[in-house]
């Protein structure tokens, strides 16, 4: 059983897969990891040894923050954001989009899902 | 793409003038500018500019915060009172704003 950085990985997936399923680890940061752990890709996690996985749990410690400690870190660049007033600031605190995309339409990711208005006015077309 | 660090922070030369000149004595006054393109550089840390975003100078106290941000960033150009009655309305059952101020 692979247990890192306080989440299971999952155990049928090759290891290469599966510390994706650590927040802050993509594909390209997995195999980092793992050539730097010098460990095959193709491992299963079921198959991995104990040693294998402290070597791991090395490998990851030394790049940049995962999990808690990166969403700590995201969540504190937020609100510094939003602490100095700033244009950035004030597009988090009425979650919409920070980068300029447009909002007329779309944007669904950060205004969340369809309410009011647009709801009611769609009903009656549809009768026709 | 990010700017080259090579080349510094981009400052508009008058206003690197002018917050240079305070600096050496020691001045503190609130300084209008119209140059929100500007960088917030370590040295305009604790004072305080007036930035203009088109219609009226905002006063923008600098934090060291900020250091990095443009000057732009902290006086906003668009007012956005919000939709008109029903959206207001229905809106109102969940945020904050009031439903018709006078």
């Amino acid at each position: 059983m692979a247990r890192l950085v306080g989440i299971d990985l999952p155990r049928e997936k090759r290891i290469e897969v599966g510390l994706t399923y650590i927040h802050g680890i993509g594909r390209p940061r997995s195999r980092k990891i793992l050539t730097a752990a010098n460990i095959n890709f193709d491992t299963k996690v079921r198959d991995l040894s104990e040693e294998e996985v402290s070597r791991l749990r090395q490998a990851i410690e030394e790049g940049t923050p995962v999990e808690g400690d990166l969403r700590k870190e995201v969540s504190i660049n937020v609100k510094r954001l939003m602490e100095i007033g700033s244009y950035r600031g004030s597009r988090h605190r009425k979650s919409l989009p920070v980068r300029g995309q447009r909002t007329h339409t779309n944007a669904r990711t950060r205004k969340g899902p369809r309410k009011g208005a647009i709801a009611g006015k769609k009903k009656p077309t549809a009768k026709t | 793409m990010a700017r080259s660090v090579k080349k510094g922070a981009f400052v508009d030369v008058s206003l690197a003038k002018t917050i240079e000149a305070m600096n050496k004595h020691f001045e503190k006054k609130v300084v209008k500018t119209w140059s929100r393109r500007s960088t917030v550089t370590p040295d305009m840390v604790g004072h305080t500019l007036a930035v203009h975003n088109g219609k009226k100078f905002i006063p923008v106290y600098l934090t060291e915060n900020m250091v990095g941000h443009k000057l732009g960033e902290f006086s906003p150009t668009r007012v956005f009172k919000g939709h008109s009655s029903k959206a207001a309305a229905e809106k109102t059952a969940a945020p904050a704003p009031p439903p018709k101020a006078g």
